[in-house]
């Protein structure tokens, strides 16, 4: 039932009926249905040396899992899947694909429409997930080598998946109360409903040989050299917990906040009615996050939601799916305009002062002298994170702000590696966070084991 | 997880998906490319007398293709290997050594003459081959040399052969069969009267691709002239699927152990082929469409396929289909099916309702739902379970068949399912109708 959405001033909840939130925060994509995977899955070409496996960070042989879909053998798709990516399930549901396989299928040359992969693998790991059945992969024997894997984002799972399947002990730290890091804090609601983060997270612990310990911060309750002296080798997978500032004065004002709180607060919410959102929201930034967040926004009931980005369209960092996403779902996208300064008045955000930009010949921004106001009772910042280095220590050496390491994840710091976005060189996609760990486990083991 | 390995005639591989001999399997890089990818064992491209074959410089190959561009048949004119004999002789040794857990068999091609056959299997035995394959089906070139299907279509030959064969050779030998025949039993059970260890079947059907309607030529053409070829993929797999079946269920034969040939593209069809009672199969198109890498979906297809019925060997579930291959008198007439569409699924395209109104039997309604919308229903009251709305209907899991349960009225024929059987053999139309008791 489709109803008129409270329009108070302000921040708040409520602004929706409980069915329509239900709704909303529904799955985004309806998962493909067994006719449809079938149909899907015949279109695949089978190629030789596959430019959508070349596409993917993690390698995983698409033609192979899709024929076996084809083949009706969808317990040995999800192996192919997993075997290469062990998150296979959380990426079929949050991967660019539009940017990585699906852009390289052959199929686009005649017909624009390439092999739905990313659909095709949710519709085998959802097969697997929903049936485990016995376990796809054995330990090997153990090595008696055990490892802190540090951060329990797609990164380290990914790590302590891969040292766990060799044999090695794995003990895995996560500063939250939950693991799965950006895939349990930092995804839009709808990308990723039924708890599936934690399903995958759980199947993913089922290989053994890997023991959690929640709720522990490095630089607080360890540290980088406290671990290293109880354990065989140290894994680094943090993340991003520093946000951008705007670059301008942020009051203290209600309704000003980061994109990546508000996404947060929204997958830990059971009621979504209790989850504030402004009736006019701006979203400054223009990445995922952004998306994420400006689409949600709209989903909680607010009325006016603009996404302002200093550069354009081509520039930012969402993909163009992600970004005609928003715009079907009520977001209007502006383009060339940076923030100068955050309205209040009476302790609440009002609004934002925007200045229009033009591109230099260099490529590079300037302000012009033109602005404009946008009201707005709430402010999100979306403009990326950034790597905070006193967790880790000044000892770790950075490159442009963020953890140097060679090809398999190495830093300067011996037996310490590190992975996903807190190391320097990645394209922060959940996809390349899961190959770095899964580089670094057999960096590591090879390293510790001889092998 | 089930152990797909397989034990045919005493020669172990550790899967039963075997290369044909074939094009795949003439050369020592080919073979290894092959054993690298996870092939169980090949079956040498065949090798006869020097001086070799020669091949056409124009097309040997050809396919027929599905509207989707999907290969389901193709077609070829090559002989047995065109490289003289000692250097195949060589890579063989050389493959087996480096690939002793795969099977290594040779296929042969030599005059029909004992001094020949005597001359090269010892030849055979030398570089370590598992076994050897006679080849007596190629239905092109060779015939028209005395060699292949002219013998394959002649069971004292292939029985004098066969004899030879296990006369001068202690390898293990498999009679591959023509299928270009009439009745497959013949050569079957000339085979196994000559002491043949297998047959393996079937070898390629005489078949011309099409004709180019521009240049009035048959296709494909060498220099405007061409020549029959032998057809073989998808396409045959039902043709090869019954010959196994009548040999698997010919008393005769019975126990004959068979390698199954013709249209393995997938693990599903490598299980039918083995539930009719195959130990192994082997494959050529579908790897000279796809490539080598193909086996190792057919391997974890099989093996996932296996672990869900809880068939832990091969051996478990090999020739469990076989009893249900009967004579038609056998079937039971009392037996009632009837199609069901599946109106959730139903896309409405209407094909089924055209094809039963058009070629069948008038069963199934086209309607209009009360908001106008098209609707397809199945008539029980004239619908016979002929299949044929299941058989074309282009979406998955949508018309199928159900059996009327025992008490059930046949709306069409107003007659009650009792669930006793009964056959033709009884039935009073039939003017040879035996008495029950002697049926």
């Amino acid at each position: 039932m489709e109803s008129t959405a409270n329009r108070a001033c302000g921040v708040h909840g409520a602004r929706l009926n409980l069915v329509e939130y239900a709704v909303n925060f529904s799955d985004s994509h309806a998962p493909l249905t067994k006719p449809q995977a079938l149909i899907e899955a015949e279109r695949c070409y089978y190629c030789y040396d596959a430019p959508c496996t070349t596409a993917c960070p993690t390698s995983i042989d698409i033609p192979s899992f899709i024929a076996r879909i084809a083949q009706g053998n969808e317990r040995g798709a999800a192996k192919a899947i997993l075997e290469a990516n062990p998150l296979g399930g959380m990426c079929a549901r949050v991967c660019p694909t539009e940017t990585l396989c699906e852009q390289a299928c052959v199929r686009n040359t005649n017909e624009d429409k390439p092999v739905e992969i990313g659909s095709l693998q949710r519709y085998a790991t959802d097969a697997l997930f929903d049936a485990p059945g016995a376990p796809l992969f054995t330990r090997a024997p153990s090595t008696g080598k055990r490892i802190a894997v540090v951060g329990a984002g797609p990164a380290g799972l990914a790590c302590a998946h891969g040292l766990a399947l060799r044999g090695n002990d794995v003990v895995l730290f996560d500063a939250n109360a939950k693991l799965g890091g950006l895939n349990e804090y930092g995804l839009a609601t709808y990308k990723t409903t039924n708890g599936f983060a934690q399903k995958e997270v759980d199947w993913l612990l089922s290989i053994g040989g890997i023991s959690v310990r929640c709720n522990q911060r490095l630089g607080r309750d360890m540290t980088v050299d406290s671990l290293l002296a109880s354990y065989d080798a140290v894994f680094l997978g943090i993340g991003l917990s520093g946000v951008n500032t705007i670059g301008i004065a942020e009051p203290q004002a209600e309704g000003l906040r980061n994109a990546v709180e508000f996404i947060a607060e929204l997958r830990q919410a059971h009621d979504y009615s209790k989850v504030p959102v402004g009736r006019r929201v701006v979203v400054i930034g223009g990445g995922m996050t952004a998306v994420d967040a400006a689409v949600q926004a709209t989903k909680l009931g607010a009325e006016d939601v603009t996404i302002v980005y200093r550069r354009g369209a081509s520039a930012m960092s969402a993909s163009v799916v992600e970004q005609r996403w928003a715009q079907t779902n009520g977001v209007k996208i502006r383009h060339w305009s940076a923030p100068r300064e955050v309205l209040c008045d009476d302790g609440k955000v009002t609004g934002v002062r925007f200045v229009m930009t033009s591109q230099r010949a260099d490529g590079g921004i300037t302000e012009t002298d033109e602005t404009y106001d946008l009201p707005a009772d709430m402010v999100l910042k979306a403009i990326g994170q950034t790597y905070t280095a006193d967790h880790a220590g000044a000892h770790i050496a950075l490159q442009s702000g963020r953890i140097a390491t060679d090809e398999e994840g190495r830093t300067n710091v011996g037996r310490v590696w590190a992975g996903g976005d807190c190391r320097f060189g990645g394209r922060d996609l959940t996809v390349e966070a899961v190959e770095h760990g899964k580089v670094a486990a057999q960096s590591i083991h090879a390293a510790l084991n001889g092998a | 997880m089930a152990d797909i390995s397989s034990n045919f005639l005493g020669i172990k591989s550790p899967n039963p998906f075997w290369l044909a001999s074939a094009p795949p399997t003439d050369k020592e890089i080919n073979v290894t490319r092959a054993f690298e990818a996870g092939w169980g064992g090949v079956v040498w491209k065949t090798l006869g007398e020097d001086p070799s074959v020669v091949n056409v410089n124009g097309p040997r190959y050809s396919t027929l293709m599905s509207q989707d561009r999907r290969v389901i048949g193709l077609n070829n004119i090559e002989l047995i290997t065109d490289r003289p004999l000692q250097q195949n002789l060589d890579e063989i040794r050389r493959v087996k050594r480096a690939w002793p857990d795969r099977a290594m068999i040779v296929s042969l091609m030599v005059p029909c003459v004992e001094e020949s056959w005597k001359r090269i299997l010892p030849m055979v035995e030398d570089v370590g081959a598992d076994g050897i394959e006679l080849n007596f089906g190629c239905p092109h070139g060779m015939s028209e040399r005395g060699m292949g299907a002219a013998v394959g279509q002649v069971p004292e030959y292939i029985q004098m052969v066969t004899e030879w064969c296990k006369h001068y050779s202690r390898l293990p030998v498999i009679v591959k069969l023509t299928p270009n025949i009439t009745d497959v039993r013949m050569p079957a059970r000339a085979a196994k009267r000559g002491g043949a260890d297998a047959v393996s079947l079937i070898n390629t059907i005489n078949s011309i691709m099409g004709v180019d309607l521009d240049t009035m030529a048959m296709h494909p053409s060498t220099g405007g002239w061409g020549s029959h070829g032998g057809y073989c993929g998808p396409a045959v797999k039902p043709i090869a699927l019954n010959m196994v079946g009548e040999i698997a269920r010919d008393p005769e034969t019975a126990g004959l152990p068979i390698s199954g040939i013709g249209g393995v593209t997938t693990w599903r069809d490598a299980a039918e082929y083995i539930a009719l009672g195959c130990g192994t199969v082997q494959v050529c198109t579908a790897a000279m469409v796809y490539g080598f890498k193909i086996v190792q979906d057919m391997c974890d297809g099989l093996s996932n396929f296996m672990d869900a019925h809880g068939y832990k060997t091969i051996e478990e579930f090999r020739g469990k289909a076989v009893p249900t291959v009967k004579d038609w008198k056998q079937l039971n007439l009392k037996h009632v099916d009837k199609a069901v569409i599946n109106q959730e699924s139903c896309i409405q395209c209407g094909r089924c309702h055209v094809v039963c109104e058009d070629t069948s039997h008038q069963a199934i309604f086209y309607k209009k739902g009360d908001n106008g919308e098209r609707r397809f229903e199945i008539n029980e009251a004239e619908c016979v379970g002929c299949n044929l709305c299941v058989s074309i209907c282009p979406v998955p899991e949508t018309i199928s068949m159900r059996t009327l349960a025992v008490g059930e009225v046949d709306a069409r024929t107003g007659i009650q399912v009792t669930g006793e059987y009964g056959n033709w053999t009884t039935h009073p139309n039939n003017p040879q109708c035996l008495v029950a008791a002697q049926a």
